[in-house]
C-alpha cells in the first residue's frame, strides 16, 4: 500500500469520526436535563458509527461514484467513505428539506442516487435490493459492482442467506461485508451465532469468505481490493467479516449495561492507533495529522451549518412522495 | 398448460374472426410487448420460465425472449423480490412474481419496507418502477394457506398502487400500464378469472382482446353492468359472480343491478362509486378479501364521509366473515362470496 492510500484511508476515517463527534453533540445539546428520544433538533434514534470507520473506509477507498453501496440502520461512516453528499445528508438527519429525502427518510434512510446510496433500518434486507443494483451492472456497460454491509448479528436472518445464495447462483457483481461490532444490540456474537466466523458461512455458498481481524484498516483494504477486483472481473461475489469495533452504545441513550468489556473500549479506537501506526512509518506528522483533522472540521461544521440553515418541510407537504 | 389457445368467438361477425384470449394468455401477450418495446423489462420468480407461471401468467415468455430475460428463482421470495427492487432503482421494469399472495409472509419487508417506501424515504430522488404480481383467491379446496385475497393488506399499506383485473381485456390493459408506471404496482390476478385448463372456467375468462398494446388505466373503474336499483361494488372474480347474480335476478326478480368492477384499488376510484350510489340509493360491497378492517369498509367509509344520505338502506357487505379458508368444499363454499350469498344480501338490500 502506497503512503498516498494510507493518508486517504486515515483522512476518510477522521472525516466520519468528526461528523459522528459533531453529530453526537448536536444530538444531546438539546436533550438535558432530561434525556427525551424524539426532542431537539435532531430526534430519533441513532446509531452512529464510531470505531467502526476502518471498515467503511477499507472497503469504500476501491469503490467508484457509479458503484452501489447498501448500508445498515448505522450508516454514516459508509456513506461518508462512498462519498454521499455531507450537507444533504445532515440535513436530512436534521429532518430538513434540503436534505437527501428532504427530510422524509431520516438517518436509517438515506439515499443518495448520485453516488448510488442506500441503507435500510432493518436488519440484512439492504442485501437483496443491493443484489439488484448488480443485476442491473451486470447487464450494462463496463464494471460496476454492488457492496453490501451488514452487520453479524444480520448473519442470522434468513435475507442474509437468500442474498448469498442468489448471488453466487447467478455470479452476482457484488460484495458483502459483515461489520463483526461483536453486539447485536445487547446480544453478544457468542449467544446468537452458532459458528465463530460467518466468513466460514460463504462455503456453503459456493462463494470466497475471509474474516479480518482487528479491525485492521490496511488488512480491510487489501482483502476488499480482492473482493471488488474480483467482482469486477465477472467472478462474482465474495464474503468478508471484519471484526470491528462499536466504541459507543447501540443507540444514543443506550447505558450499555451489558457490555462488561466497556472500560477497555476506548482503547482499542483504531484511529489513535492508525495514526500512531502512519506517524512511525513516517507517512504522517503531529502537523500533518492536525491539518486532516481540522480540514475535516470545517467541512462537517459547513455541513451542520447548511442543514441548521435548511428550511423544515411545511406541515402541509406531508402527504407528497408516497407516488411519483 | 399455458392456455394459449386462440379460438374464434361463434357470435362474431361473418368473415371476422375475434381475436380471443384467456386472462393468462392476454398478461402475457401485455408482458411480450413491453418486452419488446423496451430491453428493460425483465421476469422474474419461480416457475415462470419453462413452466410459464403456476398460473399462465408468463406463458411463451423464456420460448421468446430467453433466459436472460425471463427467469426462474431459487424459492426465496425476499432475495428475488429484493432484487427486483434493486434493479427497478437503477432503471430496469423487472415484473416479479409472488406465487401466491399467501406468501408475503416470508418477503413483506421487501414489499413493505422497502419496494412501497423507498419512493418516500427518499423525497421523490428514487423511484421504484416495478411490477409485483400474485395470485389471489378460493374456491378450488386450496385451504387456508393458498385461497386468501390478501389485497386489502397491500392497499392498506402505503406507497403501492394496487390492481386486480376481472377480465382479460382489462387484465393485458393494466399489466401494460402497470409496467409503464414509475411507481411500484402490485398486480393481483384471482386464479378463478385465469382461464386455466385445470380449473373450472369461468365463461368470461376467455374473451376478445385487442391484438396491439393499449393502457387500461391505473385508478378508474368500469361499469361492467349498468341498473337503477342498487349499486354493487366488487372486483375481481366476484365481478362475475355478480354479473350471474344480476343476469338471473333480472329476469327472476325484475331487479336491474349496476354493477361497477374497480379493477384497481389504489389508487380507488371513489367518484365512480359515489355516483352510482348517488343513483341508486343501495350498496352491496361484495369482496372476497376478509371482511373486517378492509376493502368493503373502506368503501363504506368513503361513501359516509361523502354523504351518508346517498343510501336510502343501510349497506350490505358480502366477504370472508373473518375466518381462515377452510379446506372443505362445503365449509369454503359457506364463507366465500358465492353467487347465492350475493343473491341472498341484493334480496335483503332491497327489503330495506
Amino acid at each position: 500500500m502506497d503512503d498516498k492510500t494510507r493518508l486517504d484511508l486515515y483522512r476518510v476515517m477522521v472525516l466520519s469520526r468528526t461528523f459522528e463527534e459533531a453529530i453526537l453533540r448536536e444530538y444531546h445539546a438539546d436533550k438535558k436535563p432530561a434525556f427525551d428520544i424524539g426532542a431537539g433538533l435532531v430526534p430519533g434514534e441513532m446509531h452512529l458509527s464510531a470505531g467502526q470507520e476502518p471498515v467503511a473506509a477499507g472497503v469504500c477507498a476501491h469503490l467508484r461514484p457509479e458503484d452501489a453501496v447498501t448500508a445498515t440502520h448505522r450508516p454514516h461512516h459508509v456513506a461518508i467513505a462512498h462519498g454521499v453528499d455531507l450537507e444533504k445528508m445532515t440535513a436530512e438527519i436534521f429532518g430538513r428539506e434540503g436534505g437527501l429525502g428532504r427530510g422524509r427518510g431520516g438517518h436509517m434512510h438515506l439515499f443518495d442516487p448520485n453516488v448510488h446510496f442506500s441503507c435500510s433500518g432493518i436488519i440484512a434486507e439492504g442485501l437483496p435490493p443491493a443484489l439488484g443494483q448488480a443485476f442491473a451492472f451486470k447487464r450494462g456497460e463496463g464494471d460496476r459492482v454492488a457492496v453490501a454491509f451488514t452487520g453479524e448479528g444480520a448473519a442470522n436472518q434468513g435475507a442474509f442467506h437468500e442474498s448469498l445464495n442468489l448471488a453466487a447462483l447467478w455470479k452476482l457483481p457484488v460484495v458483502f461485508v459483515v461489520e463483526d461490532n461483536d453486539w447485536a444490540i445487547s446480544v453478544p456474537r457468542d449467544v446468537s451465532t452458532a459458528i465463530p466466523s460467518n466468513a466460514d458461512r460463504a462455503a456453503a455458498y459456493g462463494m470466497p469468505g475471509q474474516r479480518i481481524a482487528d479491525n485492521d484498516v490496511d488488512a480491510i483494504y487489501t482483502a476488499a481490493g480482492d473482493a471488488v477486483a474480483r467482482a469486477r472481473a465477472g467472478e462474482g461475489p465474495t464474503l468478508l467479516e471484519i471484526h470491528t469495533l462499536r466504541l459507543w452504545g447501540h443507540f444514543e441513550g443506550d447505558p450499555q449495561a451489558y457490555r462488561p468489556e466497556l472500560a477497555d473500549v476506548p482503547g482499542k479506537d483504531p484511529i489513535p492507533a492508525y495514526e500512531q501506526r502512519l506517524t512511525e512509518a513516517g507517512v504522517l506528522d503531529a502537523a500533518a495529522a492536525q491539518a486532516i483533522k481540522d480540514e475535516a472540521s470545517a467541512r462537517v461544521e459547513k455541513a451542520i451549518a447548511f442543514a441548521k440553515a435548511s428550511p423544515v418541510p411545511a406541515p402541509e407537504t406531508a402527504l407528497q412522495y408516497v407516488f411519483t | 398448460m399455458s392456455a394459449t389457445e386462440t379460438t374464434t368467438a361463434s357470435g362474431a361477425q361473418a368473415g371476422q374472426a375475434e381475436r380471443r384470449l384467456t386472462t393468462a394468455r392476454a398478461i402475457s401477450e401485455g408482458i411480450a410487448q413491453e418486452m419488446e418495446r423496451d430491453p428493460g423489462v425483465v421476469v422474474l420468480g419461480e416457475d415462470v420460465g419453462a413452466y410459464g407461471g403456476i398460473f399462465g401468467a408468463t406463458g411463451g415468455l423464456l420460448e421468446r425472449f430467453g433466459p436472460d430475460r425471463v427467469l426462474d428463482t431459487p424459492i426465496s421470495e425476499t432475495a428475488f423480490i429484493g432484487l427486483g427492487i434493486g434493479a427497478a432503482v437503477e432503471g430496469m421494469r423487472p415484473i416479479v412474481e409472488l406465487m401466491f399472495a399467501d406468501f408475503f409472509g416470508v418477503c413483506m419487508d421487501q414489499i413493505y419496507n422497502h419496494m412501497a417506501k423507498i419512493h418516500f424515504e427518499s423525497g421523490g430522488n428514487v423511484k421504484v418502477p416495478m411490477v409485483l404480481t400474485m395470485a389471489a383467491g378460493g374456491g378450488y379446496s386450496d385451504a387456508e394457506q393458498h385461497s386468501q385475497c390478501l389485497w386489502g393488506t397491500f392497499a392498506h399499506l402505503p406507497g403501492m398502487k394496487v390492481v386486480v383485473p376481472s377480465n382479460p381485456a382489462d387484465a393485458k390493459g393494466l399489466m401494460i400500464s402497470a409496467i409503464r408506471d414509475d411507481n411500484p404496482v402490485v398486480y393481483v390476478f384471482h386464479k378463478g378469472v385465469m382461464g386455466l385448463p385445470w380449473m373450472a372456467k369461468n365463461p368470461r375468462s376467455i374473451a376478445h382482446v385487442p391484438e396491439e398494446p393499449y393502457e387500461t388505466p391505473i385508478g378508474k373503474a368500469t361499469v361492467a353492468r349498468e341498473g337503477t336499483d342498487a349499486t354493487v361494488i366488487t372486483l375481481s372474480l366476484s365481478v362475475h359472480h355478480t354479473l350471474d347474480v344480476a343476469d338471473k335476478m333480472a329476469k327472476q326478480d325484475g331487479v336491474d343491478l349496476e354493477v361497477i368492477d374497480l379493477r384497481s384499488l389504489v389508487p380507488l376510484d371513489t367518484e365512480t362509486v359515489l355516483s352510482s350510489v348517488a343513483r341508486t340509493g343501495r350498496l352491496l360491497v361484495v369482496d372476497e378479501d376478509y371482511q373486517s378492517f378492509g376493502l368493503s369498509g373502506e368503501i363504506a367509509a368513503r361513501v359516509a364521509e361523502t354523504d351518508p344520505g346517498l343510501l336510502r338502506a343501510p349497506l350490505r357487505r358480502v366477504a370472508v366473515p373473518d375466518v381462515p379458508i377452510p379446506y372443505a368444499r362445503s365449509l369454503e363454499q359457506a364463507v366465500l362470496p358465492t353467487p347465492e350469498r350475493i343473491e341472498a344480501a341484493v334480496h335483503d338490500l332491497l327489503k330495506a
